[in-house]
């Protein structure tokens, strides 16, 4: 059979201010009609410049010095870029959707526009004839009211609704060939596994090839048919899925296996870093720990006013979050997993006392006994910043650009008062933590990569001995290479400090491998809480069932149900009883086990009664 | 929508009262007024006559009495020696310096002066948003390096310099009068075809001159809006569907580089009147921005007040406007407030 994209040879260069750069050096590969080539590699790899590349929309900077890209009987690195002949494959034969669906979407427009788009470059379809096709690849793709979301735009949809939007998009021309660049990487677990699971049928119904670039090897155990692994703009391993992933011939591959937290990691199980960093974690300074839980939120809730948009209309309220309640024993791990719009980033908020609760209390416990976080004032509110700190969850974004790593670090001990002396001698002895060096203390953010920059942001929360750190899905804006790095990081350090955690995630494998103790919350509740042994032998709850399905896992022995992922799982009305919430109903959480609990609604208590 | 609108032309309402006090006070805070000034030097000069007509003419406008007494009346909400007569009531008040009504003074240099500004306006757009596009689309190319430094030589040429050199070959290459709108034999004629193409004609060089400087910011900022909306993920979208260069361009990020320049207009009306000031004297144009000029300086109270009051509500209309066609253009703002 004859490939439906053959790519020999291909070369591409940036130019830039040091002289040419090669990104890709002389790859060649095949995609077939009607199966998925997964493209695995790192960031900088060269996966997604091979994808601009066929679709002959690289950077200005970016050029193909060598090679062919053979489809359907064209070789398009010969045709000009934005000449008519490949601008007719584009959209067309070619069709291409994009990680972020946010940004991929122009805010402007509806996406019955956008998508409509597509159609009326190609075929020159009426405005009409478009909005009755774009109204049906909607309904296609999965959209609960198409005829509504023609009007709406990008950003009054739900991630995984913009992503079905994309696909809608790219799909509506029936190309030959679907190139997806990490369409899954910024959703949640479950509407992952929903918008992988359409792709899979799309595939299926239509036949057309798919060409999958991910970082993430249980996206590839379930999703590809052929594998080719990318490392420095080089093809290190192709193949069939089975031969690929059961006996990884090259180095690169083995590692990457080992480098991402699974479920099947036997107890105390270490994760290799691809790349491992030398940190030098001075030797534990044991501190004086508290006799009861380090933090404790007692019932806490929030409710959040929606501004009215005319004056005599009624603000609307939404809840975020409902009677929470959490117990952080000190030198533990408490995991808080749930997904977007759970209320678990404002659980957190509220911890930091960056929002008043509207109800409950936040203790925490500094050894001196336990006092409530938003009673505390003056001298005491000072104190107790220094015990807490924050660890987030966008490296880029979380450092100021201008300011140095040695003025990042030394920021927290000036607003504290620790001496100038002491300040240059810590911060020294932060970088050697985290596994710096000491030169990179005169330079500035952006000379260092992800990774490099988390460490810096733990440096900056360690500056001050706090005992407790929140850690606001810390590594799911790193490259996978260096995840493991950090998540070992972090855990030395707790062992050496005696540091307690609280990790927010939506990644229950990061969870499984960091936490002692996991909540898990839906819709502002939490609606299961138990040791992390017990959460994943006995998970209870349907909604923490749904989450643990939806995570696909690198081993090919473990497949994606497909068919169990509904979206079902997020609305407390249709879990299945004795878990069914009317409205605004609390339930009760009743004990599975020993210090595992789930919540039960209250008709199921009425029938037990 | 319509509350929006509503609610909006209350708070303007209320803004233009606030602006009315500070707009006078200011006025009155030198110590004297235009004619006690006026009467003192008549004093000096042994003039009896004109001294009582002074006199008369305080006890009509009420400037024998306190300042804000003489605010409410010149205002509108108290009666004066006429009764209810000031800015509500549409009496704008009686020039000194000309010693006659500020309407019939300010009359037509008012809409010269929109005139003139609002071609320079039209020349600013029609030919900055083009070389914009180009030279964003063909960056660091010859012919954005050319269009770069051009409109540097734009930004840093002094108006009032270029304005004498332009005239001077308007005359000597055209025969065009120098200074003024039009040739100085139609001053107080009425308008008729003859007075508009000498009009038109005198427009030419005050167009180009008030324009250039703006022009040059207007491209440098638009490529840089351009730039940052071209490396946006949804133009690549865009090409990726197969749309025409230009085309994707323009329905895109062309249209997303827009909001600041519509957020913009609410300081673009006010600037028509009084950013012109200079070049207005070195060319004579009979507009607003030198009668205010002499109005201050002479303390001609009512005339400044009035101009002063005529920026100012100039600018809240242009940031109704702006807020309006922003919500029309951003559907992000107009549905943040449904």
């Amino acid at each position: 059979m004859t490939p439906l994209l053959s790519i020999r040879d291909l070369r591409v260069a940036f130019r830039t201010e040091t002289g040419p750069f090669e990104a890709l050096h002389g790859l060649s590969l095949d995609v077939m009609r009607g199966r998925t080539l997964a493209l695995v590699g790192e960031s900088g790899s060269g996966k997604s410049v091979t994808a601009q590349a066929v679709l002959r929309i690289l950077p200005r900077s970016a050029a193909i010095t060598g090679g062919r890209i053979l489809f359907e009987g064209q070789d398009l690195a010969a045709l000009p870029p934005d000449g008519p002949a490949m601008r007719a494959v584009r959209g067309d034969r070619i069709a291409m959707i994009f990680q972020e669906p946010m940004t991929c979407l122009s805010p402007l427009h509806t996406i019955g526009d956008q998508i409509g788009e597509a159609l009326r470059v190609h075929t020159g379809a009426s405005a009409r004839e478009a909005a009755a096709r774009t109204q049906e690849a909607l309904a296609h793709v999965g959209f609960p009211d198409p005829e509504r979301a023609l009007r709406t735009y990008p950003f009054e949809l739900s991630g995984g609704l913009r992503q079905r939007a994309m696909i809608a998009m790219a799909i509506i021309l029936k190309p030959a060939l679907l190139i997806a660049d990490e369409p899954t990487t910024a959703l949640d677990v479950t509407t992952q596994a929903q918008i992988l699971a359409l792709l899979a049928r799309l595939q299926e119904e239509d036949g057309m090839g798919i060409l999958l670039i991910t970082h993430d090897l249980g996206v590839v155990a379930n999703m590809a048919h052929d594998v080719a692994v990318l490392y420095r703009g080089r093809l290190v391993e192709a193949g069939p899925r089975e031969a690929v992933m059961r006996a990884p011939g090259h180095a690169y591959l083995r590692a990457l296996l080992h480098a991402v937290p699974r479920f099947d990691m036997g107890p105390g199980e270490r994760l290799t870093p691809i790349r491992p960093a030398r940190a030098a974690i001075p030797e534990a300074r044991p501190p004086t720990r508290a006799a009861g839980p380090i933090l404790r939120v007692e019932g806490v809730s929030k409710t959040f006013t929606l501004r009215a948009g005319r004056v005599w209309e009624k603000p609307r309220l939404v809840r975020a979050v409902s009677d929470v309640s959490l117990c952080l024993e000190p030198g533990r791990t408490l995991g808080l997993v749930g997904e977007s719009g759970s209320g678990k980033t404002t659980v957190s908020k509220m911890i930091m006392r960056a929002l008043k609760p509207d109800a409950g209390r936040v203790l925490f416990d500094a050894g001196s006994g336990p006092r409530d976080v938003h009673a505390l004032a003056d001298a005491d509110l000072f104190a107790y910043r220094r015990q807490v700190q924050f660890v987030f969850q966008d490296p880029y974004a979380s450092l100021d650009p201008r300011l140095s790593v040695r003025q990042i670090l030394a920021e927290p001990m000036e607003i504290h008062g620790v001496p100038a002396p002491e300040r240059r001698a810590r911060a020294r002895e932060l970088l050697a933590m985290v596994g710096l060096e000491a030169d990179a203390l005169s330079r500035f953010p952006h000379a260092f990569s992800g990774g490099q920059r988390q460490r810096i942001g733990i440096a900056r929360a360690l500056a001050l001995e706090p005992r407790l750190l929140v850690l606001d899905e810390p590594v799911s804006a790193l490259d996978v290479s260096v995840q493991a790095q950090v998540l070992n990081l972090l855990k030395d350090l707790q062992a050496a400090l005696g540091l307690s955690y609280l990790i927010v995630s939506h990644n229950l494998a990061v969870i499984d491998y960091m936490a002692d103790t996991i909540s898990v919350m839906a819709r502002g509740r939490i609606v299961e809480e138990a040791p992390r042994a017990a959460l994943f032998r006995n998970p209870a709850h349907p909604y923490t069932r749904a989450l643990l399905a939806a995570v696909p896992d690198p081993s090919l022995d473990h497949p994606l149900d497909f068919a169990a992922v509904t979206g079902d799982h997020s609305d407390p009305a249709r879990w299945p009883e004795p878990y069914r919430l009317g409205l605004d109903e609390a339930g009760t959480m009743v004990a599975v086990e020993d210090g595992h609990r789930v919540r039960h609604g209250a008709a199921s208590g009425r029938r037990a009664a | 929508m319509t509350g929006l609108v509503l609610r909006r032309l209350v708070t303007m309402a209320l803004t233009l009262l606030l602006i009315s006090a500070l707009v006078f006070f200011v006025i009155k805070l030198p110590p004297g007024d235009y004619l006690s000034n006026r009467i003192a030097e008549l004093r000096a000069g042994g003039e009896a006559a004109s001294v009582a007509k002074a006199e008369l003419l305080i006890r009509q406008y009420g400037l024998d009495r306190p300042v804000w007494q003489q605010y409410l009346m010149w205002v509108g909400l108290m009666p004066g020696p006429a009764g209810f007569a000031g800015l509500l009531q549409g009496d704008w008040g009686w020039s000194f310096e000309y010693d006659r009504p500020v309407a019939e003074v300010v009359g037509d240099a008012l809409w010269l002066t929109l005139v003139v500004n609002v071609a320079a306006l039209v020349f600013v757009h029609a030919v900055a948003i083009p070389i914009a596009i180009y030279s964003a689309t063909h960056r660091h190319s010859a012919g954005d390096a050319v269009v770069t430094v051009l409109g540097y030589v734009g930004l840093a040429v002094p108006g009032f310099l270029l304005a004498l050199i332009l005239l001077f070959y308007a005359n000597r290459w055209f025969g065009l009068s120098i200074g003024g709108l039009y040739d100085a034999g139609f001053t107080g004629k009425p308008w008729d075809g003859a007075k508009v193409r000498s009009l038109l004609a005198h427009l030419v060089v005050p167009t180009l001159v008030i324009g250039l400087g703006g022009t040059a910011a207007m491209i440098r900022r638009m490529r840089a809006n351009l730039l940052d909306e071209l490396a946006k993920p949804y133009t690549v979208t865009a090409r990726a569907k197969g749309l025409p260069p230009m085309r994707a361009l323009l329905k895109y990020p062309f249209r997303m580089s827009l909001n600041p320049f519509v957020a913009d207009i609410g300081n673009l009306l006010p600037h028509l009147v009084s950013g012109s000031v200079l070049v207005s004297l070195v060319m004579s144009l009979p507009t607003v921005g030198p009668l205010l000029l002499d109005a201050l300086r002479t303390q001609d109270q009512f005339m400044a007040g009035f101009i002063l009051m005529f920026v100012a509500a100039l600018t809240l209309v242009g940031m109704l406007i702006s807020d309006l066609v922003l919500v029309w253009l951003d559907p992000r703002i107009r549905l943040g407030l449904r």
